[in-house]
């Protein structure tokens, strides 16, 4: 049986999921993803030894496509959703400190 | 209007647009009316598409009337889960991230399903992002059941469930990540398909776990079901995990009993932590089959059952946290106000935790952290092995069955607010995860009714079969419903 997730473990990965929280959301999450951890924790009990992972049911491999140009979509419809643009680009908070990063 | 055994099969339907006897103007129409009796009952519908289907459906009459070809799906109205991308009206995934979301493109189930000449009536309410087993979690508030008001419609694709239920459309898409279309069928007394993984293709299906999900219809019937799978099955080059196995004719044989039937029924699929009607409607199916002349195979066994909802809680989680890093506040979708001292990773984190209702959050933050370093590979490596003895173990029961039959959902539809704790409401999904995590082909069918409280609830059950045996899936199930059609109720709603 894992022991509970930490104050400070859920923090660490509601940073890592980028999401703000507030003290009782980290509060709510720890007891509820405690108790699923538990009942996740059943898995350590079977013997797993030699088995292969199965990422994907059907066992593909990647498949490649042709190297076949198409049009692609107007740019029009892509920015209608965009919460802020600037003519015909995204327009986001300044990323870089002055004079380049 | 909806339920029992009245109601016209979706090909009689189109045969009657064809040949002009009623029009797609007029099944639209009589569709949208449903829609706005019942819509403030019943909240199946993030949006409905008047315009848009009144518009479709007068182009269709036209070509009929210029006798041009018109496809199997002609004039037929179906409501799309909004998680399913339409160039038209919005697709939001039930979450606030996506309030406005118009999306530039059509998925390939929609173009399929409009070449066929089907018109989309409304975009329905769902789990955020399909995360649910009660269309509870929707931003845009609960649907509610049909058949009781006071109860869920299951989930996540709620919505479709239960607007086919309530007969707003012939015909339903919804998305099945661990029992997503089939859990609702259910709760609805409806047909509901989950195909086999690569069977219909994802491009436009917005990605929750992307090794789990597929889209399927949900109808009044096996048969009208299979010919909407049909209309949307098949190779897609923009889906490469669609599998390049030709699609066989699902109709062709669909009412053909299968010869020699061997049906599958492990003694763990009737446990006693199941409703009594629960069992009672499997054990009546299997002596159904019987009497049909089947032989009931109960030496077939599935141990890593209860395993399935551990490691299905895992795999789905994992693939949704690293899915829903696109939502970021960029692009598209909510992005939160900065105050003039915060930076990126503020946006970031501040979009995501104003956009993403609690369910998602909670399913990212456990994706995290089973994918985190150190947890790796006491998680997700160890889910990932479970998924294969999981696989094996349907190859070994496939050997001695054609099919294996239990329940679809332990209970009949709860009451709204009834599953407050996560981890109760993961366990509805203890019959379905599996399907999902082998990549098999399974359905959920009405097997009956449970009486609570002087209601009576609908209860589905399950078949499952190998993957990419569908044709072997809807005959099994339509054996088992040309005998029962007629034990079908009519839904009570309106």
């Amino acid at each position: 049986m894992p022991e509970p997730l930490s104050t400070a473990q859920v923090e660490h990965v509601a940073k890592l999921a980028r999401l703000r929280l507030a003290a009782e959301q980290v509060e709510r999450y720890r007891g509820q993803l405690s108790s699923i951890l538990d009942h996740i924790a059943a898995l350590g009990a079977l013997d797993l030894d030699d088995i292969e992972p199965l990422a994907h049911p059907h066992d593909m491999t990647n498949r490649l496509g042709d190297d076949i140009p198409t049009p692609p979509m107007p740019l029009e419809a892509l920015l209608r959703n965009a919460p802020a643009v600037e003519g015909p680009f995204l327009a986001v908070p300044k990323v870089l400190d002055e004079g380049g990063g | 209007m909806a339920g029992g055994t009245n109601i016209p099969s979706i090909e009689a339907v189109c045969d009657g647009v064809r040949s002009r006897q009623s029009s797609a103007v007029e099944l639209v129409e009589r569709s949208l009316a449903r829609i706005a009796s019942l819509e403030p009952k019943l909240n199946c519908l993030h949006e409905t598409l008047k315009e848009h289907a009144l518009d479709r459906a007068a182009r269709i009459d036209a070509a009929i009337a210029r006798g041009e070809h018109v496809g199997s799906l002609a004039g037929v109205p179906i409501v799309v889960k909004d998680n399913i991308a339409t160039s038209y009206g919005t697709t939001t995934c039930g979450s606030r991230i996506l309030e406005n979301f118009r999306s530039p493109y059509d998925a390939t189930a929609i173009e399929r399903l409009e070449r066929e000449g089907a018109i989309v009536v409304g975009k329905a309410n769902c789990d955020e992002f399909a995360m649910g087993s009660s269309t509870e979690n929707s931003a845009w508030g609960p649907t509610r059941n049909p058949w009781d008001t006071s109860r869920v419609p299951g989930g996540s694709s709620g919505g479709s469930a239960a607007a086919v239920a309530a007969g707003y459309a012939p015909a339903a898409l919804g998305s099945d990540t661990g029992g997503s279309i089939r859990q609702p069928a259910a709760h609805c007394g409806v047909v509901g398909v989950k195909p086999s993984y690569g069977r219909v293709s994802r491009y436009g299906l917005v990605a929750f776990g992307s090794s789990l999900d597929q889209i399927g219809p949900f109808a009044h019937s096996v048969r009208d079901a299979a010919l909407v799978l049909q209309a949307i099955a098949g190779f897609d080059p923009r889906d490469s995990t669609t599998a390049e196995i030709d699609v066989p004719d699902y109709l062709a044989e669909i009412d053909r009993p299968v010869e020699g039937l061997r049906i599958g029924l492990p003694r763990r699929f009737t446990s006693p932590d199941n409703d009594p009607a629960v069992n009672k409607a499997v054990l009546d199916a299997a002596d159904e089959y019987a009497r049909l002349g089947a032989t009931i195979v109960e030496d077939i066994d599935l141990p890593l059952t209860d395993h399935g909802i551990s490691t299905y809680y895992v795999i789905a989680p994992a693939e949704a946290s690293s899915n829903l890093a696109r939502f970021d506040g960029i692009r598209y979708g909510h992005r939160a106000e900065l105050a003039p001292d915060e930076d990126l990773f503020d946006l970031y984190a501040r979009s995501r935790a104003e956009g993403f209702g609690p369910e998602v959050q909670r399913r990212i933050m456990l994706g995290t952290y089973v994918l985190s370093s150190g947890y790796y590979d006491a998680y997700y490596k160890r889910a990932l092995q479970v998924r294969r003895l999981i696989k094996q173990e349907f190859d070994a029961a496939f050997a001695k069955c054609h099919a294996i039959l239990g329940p679809t959902a332990p209970t009949p539809a709860f009451p709204l607010g009834g599953k407050a704790d996560p981890l109760s409401m993961y366990l509805c999904d203890v019959y379905t995860v599996n399907a999902n995590i082998a990549g098999i082909c399974a359905l959920s069918l009405p097997g009956g009714f449970a009486e609570v409280e002087d209601q009576l609830l609908p209860i589905g059950i399950q078949l499952q079969c190998r993957a990419f045996d569908e044709p072997t899936l809807f005959r099994v199930a339509r054996m088992f419903e040309a005998a029962h059609l007629q034990d079908r109720l009519a839904c009570p709603v309106a």
